[in-house]
């Protein structure tokens, strides 16, 4: 069954991508999404089998590398962890799949989008599969490679080209520290395999390694050389750069890739890694930190932002420093299941995004949008409920996740975990107060786009609307139905050993019911408060925003610029590389090596020539020629007449 | 180990010399079909020459790290011996050498037209020669296999080659003769020493620890030129760029190995002290050349030489692994001189399909080609994101292999080599995007015809086997296993013995 799940897309893919021309768009559209409905409806089977009957399945396929005690196979690890996985990934990528048969309908490269599409869902399913940190690691650079082509689709734009770059690029800097973790670990554990990897973590507790100059934490060093590939992957503050470019893809991309799952894949990967994280409350801690700054500062950057696109975009990168922080003071329940919810809500916020700038005839930025709620009224509700899922509104999905997340960061008590609990709280405020806006511009007030966009606007195709009402009912209901097992009562039985706890008599998830009143109702109350900002500012006094960017010029311009993270890296690391790279090659090899190797050496060897006038043939590599075969000759002769 | 007899019938001895057949056929053509029956010759005989080499994939011994299909008859005096043999690594390297030749010769059919019969019999006595390095097993004969290798090489770049070829030829030459000369000394200092030029006896052989250090050196000479190391590398960008396409393939396929091949036939095993106390040296000249050349390669504006670049980048992985003495590293620098033969070739394979249809290799000249080129387009964005290192694809199999040895030998080292993975996927994309994306505005781009029959012939086995490699690749290690534990049980006890006589 897990062949079938896995493999279908690859081959599907396959048969898309190089027979797409053969079997026609028809042909395409239906191969790929066939095989993703079926991969979608066996995981829900696996859920109830392997995440509710509290099984854990191995299936072998294939050696694949063995040098050594560098052994490892193909496989497949099916526990309730993959399990959740497997849902997210082949559900979204389903309705996606149906939802890009209407939104690529006009465009010419349909077979190539659709295989694209299937692959990355192989990539991805790869990933959450994996019973070792090698095929792990494929899946890891396959979603990259399919992101990067994803992001680079429409290749003749070159915003889009760059933006492809620079997602393949920033994502390796997190691969970086990712492969030297995995380094580390064969290092100290002689195995890639995850379980006889976390079975040694107890006992290397307390144990040193000498790290470049340092002398470090064994499990802390690991750790977060392995969180820095979750932070590439996840766009977590400072690696966060390629996620807004990356929105230069088709919007069905973001939507899957962007938001729902390749991003999530950092956060499963720590999660999936928790026998090792929780030896190490300074890896947590770290995690915590960085989880949490990242909530608030992508939320800061949302405010700002007129690309409809860029605001979910940043709007997921701080959902994702949630999830992180979630994981950071272990409540790891928590993190999972906010990823499971935010896969439902943030997809539909995306797809619906896609079906307004549909409508706005590829219109992205929301100051041209406007009144729209009369003429697409479902893609308005659909938003609608995109939006009160994401703020929290209760008894909508992200209620039940996200509030949970800030409870359990107020009761660990772990490193950072009130620095969480505050930024939390903070970037509640500002999430309800972006997405209000988002709504507010885009479906009400007087439409500013020309007349001509404006005669044009249209409800989207029946594929569409299904993907949509796909996703709304994720976003409504993955809340309420799915808490008790995630995070509840349920806890135990469901997650059994795929989610570790060192301590398990401190379940933090436990601890955050019993939180006190007010920080319950803090994050309702940020909520509130940024919806009455937002509606103040864009509905009941229009002009405020004018007058804020006018007063507060240096603190919009900061967070308008993205805090200007481009412009220094561009000004730290890209321009000095090239600057080197010329360098070392027109001083460095024209100017030392050569001038000083072959050249010094020929100009030499021309000028003892031109000297001595005895010998005539044009080209010195003739002497050097006679030269060799001479000695090699002598040499011969004189070694077997030596004997 | 005194005595060998001879087996049943001389099988190395026939592939190697083979293509010579070929040559004679070759001169024999006449007329106005010559050229054309010339290829077909030279197309027929590569093509009997592997499929006699299967014989050794077939018939090789996986389980013993001797030796395997042995010749040894007396050639000059009593001490020199035409000896042949092979084992698990040789024969990775042979199979590949038999298998490209076809190919090779597919590569030049149109787009070579003066002197073709010369062009072919160059290509001819290169694969004798080429296959008699990894055959050899005395000393001398590797050594006249090994330099003589070179001369079909200089022709090849001389005669075949673009505009600064006589710069090309004259510079690759320049830093050969000195690693030559300098192992040509060594060669007759081990002669004098140990009285005897074959190979097996003078793996036993413990030479005195400070000997081993100059004989070490001069032996790296020569090795660190072929394969190339940083400083002595800038041959091979403008080798490259002058050669012919062929000629770049055959460079990027096999030549480069022979100093690899060599690190492993007889610096570790004859040399196991200075290997060991040198391998500082050796490191830092390795993680240098990763991250100088990636930088360079970086700032490159022709195909050709971004590729060269990337080269000698990847083979920093190889003396990297070689040097870690422990089976990850030595397997996984096989398996990255393996797969880079696949991936870099076909990346010269690829400049060659735009260059035999523009005849520019300059990227700026090129853009947006993914509109009528589809095909191509597909292939050259697989060997881009093999050549970065993608899993799944043979490179990465040995990368990985390198680094997880390289990280337990020293992690300086390894984390400054995995840097690598960053600065490959910047050139190598940044390259891909100038030539095949945007749009399609240059003029003279608009006629390119996507990629023929024959060029899908030519690289669809390129594909299968890199993807082979990545998906599968215990079918290339089951090969090296028992030579490499071999080697490195060798070393070990080599050390272990200059070791004890130091203490007692």
């Amino acid at each position: 069954m897990y062949q079938i799940i896995v493999f279908g897309p690859l081959l599907a893919a396959l048969i898309a991508g190089l027979f797409g021309r053969r079997i026609g768009d028809r042909g395409s559209q239906f191969v790929t999404s066939g095989a993703l409905i079926i991969s979608a409806v066996l995981s829900w089977v696996v859920f109830f089998r392997v995440g509710l009957g509290g099984e854990v399945d191995h299936v072998t396929l294939a050696t694949w590398i063995n040098s050594g005690t560098f052994t490892f196979d193909w496989a497949f690890k099916v526990d309730a962890l993959t399990a959740v996985m497997l849902v997210v990934v082949n559900t979204v990528s389903c309705l996606v799949h149906l939802y890009s048969i209407g939104y690529m309908a006009h465009d010419p490269d349909k077979p190539r989008f659709m295989a694209y599409l299937s692959f990355f869902t192989f990539a991805m399913l790869m990933l959450v599969t994996a019973d070792n940190f090698i095929q792990l690691f494929f899946g890891w650079e396959g979603v990259g490679l399919s992101s990067y082509l994803l992001i680079g689709f429409w290749y003749k734009k070159p915003s889009a080209c760059a933006a492809a770059i620079k997602a393949f690029v920033v994502n390796r800097i997190g691969d970086f520290g990712f492969a030297l973790g995995i380094f580390a670990i064969f290092m100290v554990t002689g195995s890639v395999n995850f379980d006889t990897v976390f079975a040694q973590i107890p006992a290397l507790q307390g144990q040193q390694i000498h790290f470049l100059w340092m002398n470090l934490d064994l499990i802390t060093t690991i750790s977060i050389l392995l969180f820095i590939g979750a932070m590439g992957k996840s766009a977590q503050l400072g690696l966060h750069v390629w996620l807004p470019d990356a929105m230069e893809g088709p919007t069905p991309v973001s939507a899957l890739i962007h938001a729902a799952t390749m991003v999530t894949a950092g956060v499963f990967l720590v999660a999936r890694m928790s026998p090792i994280f929780e030896y190490s409350p300074t890896a947590l801690g770290f995690v915590t930190f960085i989880g949490a700054s990242t909530a608030i500062f992508a939320a800061t950057i949302a405010t700002t932002q007129n690309d409809i696109k860029r605001v979910i975009a940043y709007s997921t990168c701080s959902q994702l420093g949630y999830m992180f922080f979630a994981l950071g003071v272990s409540a790891y329940g928590g993190g999972i299941f906010h990823l499971f919810t935010h896969a439902f809500f943030k997809a539909l916020l995306f797809l619906a995004a896609g079906s307004v700038i549909h409508a706005m005839s590829d219109e992205q930025d929301m100051r041209k949008m406007g009144g729209l709620w009369k003429k697409i009224p479902t893609t308005f509700v659909m938003m609608l409920i995109g939006v009160l899922a994401l703020t929290g509104f209760p008894g909508f999905a992200g209620y039940y996740s996200k509030d949970m997340i800030i409870e359990a960061a107020y009761a660990s008590g772990s490193s950072w975990s009130g620095y969480a609990y505050s930024m939390g709280v903070l970037a509640a405020l500002l999430t309800s107060f972006y997405s209000w806006r988002l709504i507010f511009m885009t479906f009400f007030g007087r439409n500013r786009s020309s007349k001509a966009v404006q005669d044009h606007i249209h409800e989207s195709s029946n594929w569409m609307i299904v993907a949509l009402y796909g996703l709304a009912i994720g976003a409504v209901f993955a809340g309420y139905f799915f808490r008790n097992i995630f995070v509840g009562a349920g806890y135990e039985a469901f997650w059994g050993h795929a989610l570790f706890l060192k301590d398990s008599t401190h379940n933090v998830l436990e601890a955050a019911e019993h939180v006190p009143g007010w920080v319950s109702i803090s994050p309702f109350i940020a909520m509130v408060l940024g919806f009455i900002v937002a509606h103040y500012a864009y509905i009941w006094k229009p002009g405020t925003p004018a007058r804020f960017v006018v007063t507060f010029r240096y603190l919009y311009n900061l967070f308008y610029y993205k805090w200007y993270f481009d412009e220094i890296y561009d000004f730290l690391f890209v321009e000095p590389a090239k600057r080197l790279g010329t360098f070392l090659w027109k001083r460095g090899d024209e100017g030392i090596i050569d001038r000083y190797g072959p050249d010094g050496a020929a100009a030499a060897v021309m000028n003892l020539a031109r000297r001595l006038k005895t010998l005539q043939s044009g080209y010195v590599y003739h002497y050097a020629f006679a030269m060799l075969i001479g000695i090699a000759g002598f040499v011969t002769w004189f070694v077997g007449g030596a004997s | 180990m005194e005595h060998f007899p001879m087996e049943h019938f001389p099988i190395l001895s026939i592939i190697t010399f083979l293509p010579l057949l070929g040559v004679v056929f070759i001169l024999l053509t006449k007329g106005e079909n010559a050229d054309r029956n010339a290829r077909n010759a030279a197309l027929w005989v590569t093509i009997f020459t592997f499929l006699a080499s299967l014989y050794l994939w077939f018939n090789f011994d996986k389980t013993t790290a001797g030796f395997q299909f042995q010749e040894n008859v007396s050639w000059l005096g009593d001490k020199i011996n035409y000896r042949m043999g092979i084992d698990g690594i040789s024969i990775l390297f042979i199979m590949l050498t038999t298998f490209i030749m076809p190919i090779v010769i597919l590569t030049g059919w149109d787009s070579v037209k003066t002197r073709v019969k010369e062009y072919l019999i160059a290509f001819l006595i290169l694969e004798t020669l080429m296959i008699g390095v990894f055959s050899a097993l005395d000393i001398v004969l590797f050594y006249l296999f090994f330099e003589g290798g070179l001369i079909p090489m200089f022709l090849i770049i001389g005669v075949w080659g673009g505009k600064n070829r006589v710069y090309a030829t004259y510079k690759l030459f320049l830093y050969t003769l000195l690693g030559s000369v300098l192992m040509l000394l060594a060669l007759l200092y081990m002669y004098f020493k140990a009285g005897t030029t074959d190979i097996p006896t003078l793996m036993q052989y413990n030479f005195d620890p400070s000997a081993q250090i100059w004989l070490f050196l001069a032996f790296f000479a020569s090795f660190a030129v072929k394969i190339p190391m940083w400083p002595v590398h800038t041959w091979l960008p403008d080798a490259h760029v002058q050669a012919p396409t062929a000629g770049s393939v055959i460079l990027a396929w096999i030549l480069l190995k022979m100093g690899g091949y060599g690190f492993l036939r007889f610096s570790l095993p004859m040399f196991p002290v200075a290997s060991e106390e040198l391998a500082w040296l050796i490191y830092t000249l390795s993680v240098i050349a990763i991250i100088y050349t990636s930088l360079v390669a970086l700032m490159q504006t022709d195909m050709k030489k971004m590729i060269a670049y990337s080269s000698v980048a990847h083979m920093g992985f190889v003396t990297l692994g070689i040097f870690t003495f422990n089976t990850q590293g030595i397997e996984g620098a096989i398996m990255v001189m393996v797969a880079h033969g696949f991936v870099a070739s076909a990346l010269f394979l690829c400049v060659g399909v735009i260059y035999d249809r523009l005849h520019t290799r300059e990227i700026a000249r090129y853009g947006g080609l993914t509109n009528i080129m589809p095909r191509y387009a597909l292939i050259f964005m697989f060997f881009t994101m093999a050549s970065v290192g993608l899993p799944g694809t043979g490179n990465f199999v040995g990368e990985i292999l390198v680094l997880i040895g390289l990280f337990k030998a020293n992690i300086w080292a390894a984390f400054l080599a995995t840097t690598g993975l960053i600065l490959s996927a910047s050139y190598m994309l940044w390259m891909y995007r100038k030539v095949m994306f945007g749009k399609l505005i240059k003029p003279d781009l608009k006629a390119m015809l996507d990629i023929s029959r024959r060029e899908i012939i030519i690289f669809t086995p390129l594909v299968v086997l890199t993807l082979w490699m990545g998906i599968y690749p215990s079918a290339f290690l089951d090969f090296i296993h028992v030579s490499v534990a071999n080697l490195i049980t060798h070393h070990q006890a080599a050390l272990a013995l200059v070791t004890d006589a130091v203490a007692h």
